[in-house]
């Protein structure tokens, strides 16, 4: 079993550190979460150094993800959500950057554990709660009571209403999480047939292509999933923040 | 999936552990990501469920994350927000401009043709004027020479009448003198002034 496909998923101390009995180490986790920064935050700041008013590529891609974030936000939760700009456009290139640094072979995936996407899910719909309790008061609750719906169906739809709402953080951080662990355990297991089939021998070796073929399918398919998968945290987002936003519907 | 039910947890200064039988050695082989793990952690429990990571996780993930939404919300957003806004004002300016200098330059147009329209109608009254006063001279020369011409006539007329009155006058005399030598010529006998002055007459009057 040289190539366990789980073992990626790995987390190993760098900097063991542990705070009152409670393990907070720097891990490799921890470093790609470093890296995952770094390479948002230096992209975004070198990209747009120049200021120009031609951009160059480096710009023009750094201009589109803000346009394309703000455009999503508007038609998602119109010009009063323009306030979250900062917290979409963060998660999206955060969530974008984690994903594509994933791809890189060695390199660890930070979106591929449950905790780190529950948590930010947790934050978006911290957000939409905290926000809307604090912006529209008990008028929040609102957003579990459609308007239009009989009085004798109002408890069943209200309860529905709430069931989804409580399952939105779990659907969010349960979508990008597994989207990225089965990515690249399916990734892992082809290429894992490569080696085991070139072991057996000539015959082994050319059955060994079509694998070999299907993990160069599924890495771009990957590269495909992993934009997918930030666009669909981002746009959920601005969709939950619509709730805050506008508790009554519209 | 791979959680062996046998393998507990183990206290996370552990030494390298004991694997549980059926799974692979953990810790022997592979090394992908590169980084030596201790295997503390490298029991049977699948990594990303594992929970004695979950505290170092979050911990990590909220540092490196709110530094990042820190720098997005003071630094990078502003940022790019005011380079496309830039460009926005700038584009929207050109255009203002743009439509000033057409403005302009439509204005300039009508000018121009409301210039050429006036100086075609002074170039139409000064040919008109021109015309007129041509006509009305080649007009006066006309009547002048007209009446100059019809005075000589006149003065022609009247000088042929004088000659032509003259020339009858002298007829009569001619034919006197003619019909007597033609009398006296033809039977030789002489008539008198006054019968051939009366036959003369009376030639005239037949004639």
């Amino acid at each position: 079993m040289a190539n366990d496909p789980i073992h990626q998923f790995q987390i190993s101390k760098i900097v063991p550190i542990e705070i009152g009995g409670v393990d907070l180490s720097f891990t490799n986790a921890s470093l790609f979460m470093v890296a995952t920064v770094a390479v948002a935050t230096g992209f975004l700041y070198f990209a747009s150094a120049s200021k120009s008013l031609i951009p160059g590529r480096a710009q023009s891609v750094a201009e589109m993800s803000y346009e394309f974030i703000a455009n999503m936000l508007r038609e998602g939760a119109g010009s009063h959500g323009m306030k979250f700009f900062p917290l979409v456009f963060s998660l999206f290139m955060f969530v974008l950057t984690a994903n594509l640094l994933g791809l890189f072979p060695y390199f660890y995936t930070i979106t591929s554990q449950i905790i780190v996407t529950f948590a930010l899910a947790v934050l978006v719909i911290g957000t939409v709660v905290g926000y809307g309790f604090y912006k529209h008061g008990f008028h929040f609750l609102k957003v579990f009571v459609p308007s239009g719906i009989p009085g004798i169906l109002l408890p069943l739809v209200v309860m529905i209403e709430i069931i989804s709402f409580l399952s939105r953080p779990i659907s969010l951080s349960v979508r990008l999480f597994a989207n990225m662990l089965a990515g690249h355990i399916t990734l892992k297991v082809f290429a894992g047939f490569i080696v085991s089939l070139a072991a057996l021998g000539p015959i082994g070796i050319g059955g060994a292509i079509l694998p070999l073929i299907m993990t160069v399918a599924i890495t771009g398919l990957e590269f495909l999933v992993a934009f997918l998968q930030a666009y669909v945290f981002a746009v959920l987002t601005c969709m939950y923040l619509n709730d805050a936003v506008h508790p009554g519907g519209h | 999936m791979l959680v062996t039910p046998a393998h507990a947890q183990t206290a996370p200064d552990a030494t390298q552990t004991p694997v549980a039988p059926g799974a692979a050695p953990a810790g022997e082989v592979h090394t992908e990501t590169g980084v030596a793990h201790d295997g503390a952690h490298a029991g049977g429990v699948f990594p990303p469920f594992d929970s004695a990571h979950f505290a170092s996780q979050l911990l990590w993930l909220v540092i490196t994350f709110g530094v990042f939404f820190l720098l997005i919300q003071k630094v990078l957003g502003p940022r790019l927000a005011g380079i496309l806004s830039d460009r926005h004002d700038r584009i929207a300016a050109d255009l203002s401009e743009a439509n000033r200098l057409q403005a302009e330059a439509d204005a300039a147009v009508e000018t121009y043709e409301k210039e050429l329209a006036a100086a075609r109608a002074k170039g139409a009254g000064i040919a008109d004027a021109a015309r007129e006063a041509a006509k009305t001279k080649a007009a006066n020369d006309r009547a002048a020479i007209e009446a100059e011409l019809a005075e000589k006539l006149k003065a022609a007329e009247a000088s042929i009448g004088e000659i032509k009155a003259k020339a009858f006058a002298n007829v009569g005399d001619i034919a006197s003198e003619t019909a007597s030598a033609i009398v006296d010529q033809l039977i030789g006998g002489k008539a008198t002034d006054a019968e051939i002055k009366t036959a003369v007459a009376a030639a005239k009057q037949g004639a």
